[in-house]
């Protein structure tokens, strides 16, 4: 199954993302997010520079907990220049979850910027229990 | 009239009616003609101007622009006011590019007088101007100067010697909003802040050479110093990664806090608090120094760009003769008063995605436009160049003294791409006499002419609604993309 699928909106960019548990739903919102920003130069290889980041975030609800992880990932790379590449998450509750991020600084060698995205919306978010799995829709600003 | 939801009442040419009905507090109105009206049909902003008129002490009605456009929370074109005691402040009326707004430089030159330079002019505006995606400025800030810049706006960047105490009269709030104060602003905030003042952005923002090619207000085209064949700058920038970080911050902390305040949103992303209370005070005072990062940023881009015309053309500062005209912003939260129903109210009127359009004779225009009014700053896509109009006392009484800030998107970026593959977007744009320089192809695909409304048709009714009238129309002669 294709973890995302882009949907149209007329000033930013909205994301389906699809997961069969929600620990996936919420890796797989982080990757699809970096996809649409990042571009690899098709290595797979990580460089000498790459480290592991874990943290933590809590949320009011599921939508609320995915647009805050979400910020915090793209905080890291806005504001520390930080790329994730594979995003684990290692617990999961409906108000709290713990990320592990595998990633490394920005290089311009190595990645390309395909689209600025400015925020994490709320505007039409939604996290649904679908037939195989979970479905969320995030709308970005660009 | 019948959109996908609602029912629309058309109340004249350039209006439509939004009836009042389910939580909404006010009616909506929404400025367009029936062509503009066409390209809303199954695009949810017209249920985004009833979301707004839910909030708490909303005045009047709650008001779409006609370059209006689906966004997120407000619709991108929105304008709403609230009641300083019972109204809220909501950072997403305000949106994530605090105070994103245009300039427009005027010069003595004619097209004439560039020639065939007009190419490596417009290089050398791209090498020296940082655009694109994580570009950062040559301005490098220390941490004092950081917070004196938020805290001043424009005035600091005078002082530090980008630009003439004449600039600063012909921008907004005289480029500094009072009631900044940099303790509201997270450190997050501060750090993306550092590096990028002096940078254009990307997606939308642009900076690009235009020739006034239609004088249709000898008047006021005199007393904003515009004449046929002038060369002319316009800068489309704002308060980027600072902006974005204060907004997001405070929308994170309203969300938080929403269930306490009780108010009932539609949407989380109309996430909000009252303005008498502690919150809303705070956000006004981080938004306020977002608004001066972008007016500090935009007086820097000038200066820069000031430098590379009279390098590359080499000219004195007198030859070249660039001024600012005027500098306006279109996503902002301001406090100002309006005659509701025969008395005078201090209100919070929010545009996002809309230009203030004060009279002749208001005293928040600069005195040098006070006897036509202010100049209303209205870029169109990157191949039809901009429009300069003149804000009317009929604003005052219909839109919170506000007009259309641009075309306003018809196209998503998705669709705007899909439909330029295989093209040259570029080379289109070169065949129609613009010359175009951008970080991104994929930014030049997104920002496609056709993905935009017509502005001319945009203008047509606000001129025609008497809202603000048409004083000049700037064709694009090159354009800077991020």
């Amino acid at each position: 199954m294709q973890s995302y699928k882009l949907f149209d909106h007329t000033a930013d960019i909205g994301m389906e993302i699809f997961g069969r548990t929600p620990k996936e739903l919420f890796a797989y919102a982080a990757e699809a997010m970096l996809d649409v920003m990042i571009q690899d130069s098709g290595s797979n290889e990580t460089s000498a520079e790459s480290e592991m980041k874990t943290f933590s975030v809590e949320g009011r609800d599921r939508e609320d907990l995915m647009a805050n992880f979400l910020r915090e990932v793209l905080y890291l790379f806005n504001g520390k220049g930080w790329v994730a590449g594979q995003c684990k998450i290692m617990e999961c509750s409906t108000k709290r979850l713990v990320a592990q991020l595998i990633g490394e600084p920005f290089n311009k060698k190595k990645h390309s910027i395909k689209t600025e995205i400015k925020a994490v919306t709320y505007s039409g978010l939604s996290i649904e229990k679908v037939k195989p799995g979970w479905r969320a829709r995030v709308i970005f600003d660009v | 009239m019948i959109t996908n939801w609602c029912k629309l009442e058309r109340l004249d040419d350039n209006r439509l009616l939004l009836p009042q009905t389910g939580g909404m507090r006010v009616p909506g109105i929404i400025y367009a003609n029936e062509k503009i009206y066409q390209l809303l049909q199954g695009d949810e902003s017209t249920r985004q101007v009833a979301n707004v008129a839910h909030l708490p002490g909303i005045v009047s009605y709650s008001l779409a622009m006609p370059d209006v456009h689906w966004g997120y929370g407000f619709p991108i074109g929105g304008v709403a006011a609230f009641d300083l005691d019972s109204g809220i402040v909501s950072p997403g009326g305000v949106g994530y590019d605090i105070n994103c707004g245009c300039r427009l430089l005027a010069t003595n030159l004619t097209l004439a007088d560039i020639g065939e330079r007009l190419s490596n002019l417009t290089t050398v505006l791209y090498q020296q101007i940082p655009s694109g995606v994580g570009s950062t400025g040559a301005v490098k800030l220390s941490g004092k100067d950081q917070k004196k810049v938020l805290e001043e706006g424009a005035r600091w960047a005078v002082k530090a010697g980008f630009g003439t105490m004449a600039d600063l009269e012909a921008t907004e709030d005289g480029g500094a909003m009072s009631g900044a104060d940099p303790e509201q602003v997270s450190a997050r905030a501060m750090e993306r802040g550092k590096q990028q003042l002096g940078t254009l952005g990307s997606g939308n923002h642009f900076l690009e050479i235009e020739v006034v090619e239609e004088i249709f207000d000898e008047t006021a085209a005199r007393v904003f110093g515009l004449r046929k064949g002038q060369v002319n700058v316009m800068i489309h920038s704002g308060s980027r990664g600072l902006g974005y970080q204060i907004c997001d911050d405070y929308l994170a902390l309203m969300v938080k806090h929403s269930q306490k305040t009780g108010i009932d949103l539609p949407d989380r992303q109309l996430a909000c608090s009252y303005l008498d209370s502690a919150r809303g005070r705070n956000y006004l005072a981080a938004m306020a120094c977002g608004a001066n990062y972008a007016w500090a940023n935009r007086q820097v881009l000038m200066h820069q760009t000031q430098e590379v015309f009279e390098k590359v053309l080499h000219l004195s500062p007198r030859e070249l003769g660039m001024r600012l005209v005027y500098d306006v912003c279109h996503n902002i939260a301001k406090i100002e008063t309006f005659n509701i129903q025969g008395k005078m109210k201090k209100l919070c009127v929010h545009r996002k995605g809309a230009t203030r359009a004060f009279p002749a004779g208001h005293a928040d225009v600069p005195a040098q436009y006070r006897s036509v009014g202010q100049p209303v700053l209205i870029p169109g896509d990157m191949s039809s160049g901009s429009y300069i109009l003149v804000g009317q006392q009929k604003a005052m009484q219909e839109t919170f003294g506000s007009a259309c800030h641009g075309a306003g998107r018809v196209m998503s970026r998705t669709q705007a791409t899909k439909v330029s593959q295989g093209r040259s977007i570029a080379r289109e744009l070169a065949d129609q006499g613009v010359l175009v320089m951008a970080a991104s192809k994929g930014t030049l695909r997104e920002e496609l002419p056709e993905a935009y409304k017509n502005v001319d048709d945009v203008v047509q009714v606000m001129h025609e609604a008497g809202i603000a009238t048409k004083v000049a129309k700037l064709k694009s002669i090159a354009c800077i993309k991020g």
